[in-house]
């Protein structure tokens, strides 16, 4: 037996985190360009390039971590990769949409005809917007468990906006490190405006999950768990305050100092919800009807994955380190070498 | 009734997948192989420091770029088809597939995608054998994933080590699950396929290059090594594809039966030039051969039985498809044999190639995703009515998804891949034709400064 040390009950759980991990580093890293290609729209025809090269060496990686993502769901937990993406057919049809449209305009846009630039400029803001909002719809309609309601389908909708000010959030905070000058005091601008909106998703979501699961609900309000929780919504609200005015000093700068704070803060703020929304879902896969158990694959082909995954990961991430390494600093103009 | 919607939805949910994963599979047929010419063209560069292998190299790492970005774009669409098209395949070969697909996104995907922002946008900024080292290990990760993708089509293909229980497949060796029968036939035959599609395409936009005047050294070093190649491997491939092919009738005998339309066992079966298969009455209209030859190429004796295709108890695939889809594929073989060696023969004797033919060599710029996509649907449609031969049956996989939900995604899948292909071939004959506008460009800037365009 392949790593014996490891109980097969553990496994699921494993799984469960690694998943969890890829996801979230999806979420911070693809979440960065895909902020960038919806701030784009608002951005001057020069700024568009400089938006683009900030992100140029890094979207496909990023891009990567969702095939992680969604492959170990389907590895690990194969029914509910079934039951999940089946019944977010239409939005994962939409997300796709957008992350082909986007992936593809991203090069065509340079390569094919030079008047046809304001089109794949177009197009990459609209992959990034339909890729967005096509996220958020998704987690949110998750966690209404598919009601098939419209306020479960309204509330999706909300998250999808939230998600999309997340981004933008998120993009900003990397053009104000990536940037410097017009551009970037643009993105200081633009990263106030997306503040508030990723706030209230965040709020929405607190607030919707113990209402559509009352054990969730027990478990966040019953004491002592309350004291002991009682920092995350706490910390959650005291960085969106210091991100705000962090920002708000960072206004009409000539040289911004402590230009990463804001990118930070940000990924910190994602960090934290995710914390949250991990620990109120716990153990359930599909809320409170599947656990992690229940939906997980053959110990054996587990361990399989694993065994690799604990030699690969860590020569990822170091390669993945040593990438963003090589394109420190500001951005530069993009050119093939 | 009930049966009909459901069907619908099968069908449906099949065409789905078949367009997804043909336009998927042009775009790594190019990237495979491009990888290994560019990582080519930069070590000649280091070995003579001519200027033309830079130009070259830089040249076709526009293409590849493009190339790749639709590879991953439309891979993506993979990974989650998987489990809404086809929820009964993970339920019942997860254990095998899940590790393979795992294996693949953890050794592979990363690898490329990561290295290729280093390779596109590093040179000046890592040193320039840290830059090499990037193009080797991106040409070596696509090269990786064409192994896992490869390995899990061919168990489905040929299952191995492997036993059921309770209905779904649990490893009894990997080994065995790895090294099936038909992996080396067909992981030689892919990647040599990628290699005469790459040579092609390297072939047919330079000739274009060359026609339109420009006549750079640049210009010329590619031409050369496309022709080259191609002529090299062509005569390799037709001989992998002949020992796949006797592979495949060891293993699968049924698929044989559909390519050469045998619906009846048969002793001396004639190699069929043209035939019409006719489903209805099992038979072939308007057939065209040449006496025992089929039994001779699959038998290596002139009356060597061949099965026919009511023998088989599950069904067979449909005949005319599989038919017709093998005679393309070695159709397209044999032209790109004689357009590979005339234009070889003519290089070495004259060097240099007649107007006509650079004309006919433009023309055959994508002659090898033709044959690719057609040798696809031989093997992929061959297998049918199974998913897992003798495992699975393709109907017992198909999800719940309602038909409308599968039409409508259909529709935007299909007017996209549409779009995003017209795009991708004119953007290539676009790129070829300001590429000397842009080479000049280049040398009047300082050594080090890139193109932006």
């Amino acid at each position: 037996m392949i790593l014996p040390w490891i109980p097969d009950h553990a496994l699921p759980l494993i799984f469960a985190g690694l998943m969890g991990l890829a996801l979230l580093l999806y979420g911070l890293l693809d979440g960065l360009d895909l902020g960038v290609g919806v701030l784009m729209r608002r951005a001057d025809s020069d700024d568009k390039d400089m938006m683009i090269a900030s992100i140029g060496p890094f979207w496909d990686a990023n891009e990567t971590w969702l095939v992680l993502g969604i492959g170990l769901l389907l590895v690990a937990f194969p029914v509910a990769h079934g039951i999940i993406l089946g019944a977010l057919y239409v939005p994962v049809a939409v997300l796709l949409a957008g992350l082909i449209l986007r992936g593809v305009a991203f090069d065509f846009r340079v390569k094919a005809k030079a008047d046809h630039k304001p089109l794949w400029n177009a197009v990459f803001y609209l992959g990034s917007l339909l890729a967005s909002l096509a996220q958020g719809y998704m987690l949110g309609y998750y966690l209404t468990d598919f009601a098939p309601t419209w306020t479960a389908h309204l509330f999706a909708a909300f998250i999808g906006l939230c998600f999309v000010a997340g981004y933008a959030l998120l993009g900003a905070g990397w053009l104000i490190m990536k940037t410097e000058g017009f551009l970037q005091q643009r993105a200081v601008r633009w990263a106030r405006g997306a503040l508030w909106l990723t706030a209230a998703g965040i709020a929405a979501i607190s607030l919707a999950t113990p209402i559509v699961s009352a054990r969730m609900a027990e478990r966040w309000f019953s004491l002592p768990n309350l004291y002991f929780l009682l920092p995350v919504p706490v910390l959650t609200t005291a960085l969106v305050l210091l991100l705000d005015r962090v920002l708000a000093g960072m206004l009409g700068e000539e040289e911004v100092r402590w230009s990463w704070v804001p990118f930070a803060g940000t990924v910190l703020l994602f960090v934290l919800a995710s914390g949250g929304l991990a620990y109120s879902l716990f153990p359930y896969l599909l809320i409170d009807r599947m656990t992690f158990w229940e939906a997980a694959s053959a110990p054996e082909a587990l361990r399989v994955v694993l065994a690799g995954a604990m030699v690969v990961l860590p020569v990822i991430l170091i390669y993945t380190a040593y990438s963003y390494r090589v394109f420190w600093g500001k951005a530069e103009p993009l050119t093939y070498r | 009734m009930a049966d009909a919607a459901v069907l619908d939805a099968l069908m449906l949910a099949r065409v789905q997948f078949a367009a997804n994963i043909t336009f998927h599979i042009l775009f790594p047929t190019i990237s495979i192989a491009l990888g290994w010419v560019l990582f080519f063209f930069k070590i000649r560069y280091h070995l003579t420091a001519a200027e033309h292998w830079l130009r070259a190299y830089r040249f076709w790492l526009k293409i590849f770029a493009l190339t790749f970005a639709l590879g991953v774009v439309s891979g993506i669409t993979m990974s989650f088809q998987f489990g809404t098209n086809w929820p009964g395949y993970m339920n019942t070969v997860g254990n095998i597939a899940g590790p393979l697909l795992a294996y693949e996104v953890m050794t592979a995907f990363f690898l490329e995608a990561t290295f290729l922002g280093i390779m596109l946008f590093g040179r000046g900024r890592v040193s320039e054998r840290m830059h090499t080292v990037a193009c080797f290990l991106v040409a070596f990760g696509t090269t990786i994933s064409a192994f896992w993708i490869l390995v899990l089509n061919s168990w489905m293909q040929t299952p191995a080590g492997f036993e059921m229980i309770d209905g779904k497949a649990h490893v009894t060796s990997w080994l065995e699950v790895l090294f099936n029968p038909s992996l080396p036939y067909r992981l030689s035959h892919m990647l040599l396929a990628s290699g005469l599609t790459v040579s092609f395409v390297i072939t047919g936009v330079s000739a274009f290059r060359w026609l339109r005047g420009d006549r750079t050294r640049d210009v010329e070093v590619a031409l050369r090594t496309g022709i080259f190649v191609a002529a090299a491997l062509i005569p390799v491939q037709i001989l992998v594809g002949d020992m796949h092919g006797l592979n495949t009738l060891h293993h699968q005998p049924a698929k044989i039966s559909a390519i050469e339309g045998v619906w009846h066992r048969e002793a001396g079966a004639p190699l069929l030039l043209f035939a019409l298969p006719n489903e209805t009455t099992k038979s072939n209209d308007y057939a065209i051969g040449v006496p025992k030859v089929a039994s001779l190429i699959l038998t290596h004796t002139l009356d060597g039985e061949l099965a026919g295709l009511d023998e088989f108890p599950h069904g067979h695939a449909p005949v005319a498809p599989v038919f017709w889809s093998f005679r393309v594929m070695v159709g397209m073989g044999f032209l790109m044999l004689a357009a590979s060696w005339l234009s070889a023969f003519l290089l070495l004797r004259n060097g240099r190639l007649p107007r006509l033919l650079l004309r006919g060599l433009v023309a055959m710029t994508f002659a090898g995703w033709i044959a690719t996509v057609a040798g696809w649907y031989v093997t992929e449609m061959g297998r049918q009515p199974w998913l897992v031969t003798g495992v699975l049956l393709t109907k017992d996989a198909a999800s719940a998804v309602p038909a409308q939900a599968i039409f409508g995604s259909l529709t935007m899948y299909l007017l996209l891949y549409a779009a995003l292909l017209l795009s991708y071939v004119s953007v290539v004959f676009y790129l070829a034709q300001k590429a000397p506008h842009s080479t000049h460009h280049d040398e009047d800037r300082l050594p080090g400064a890139g193109d932006k365009s």
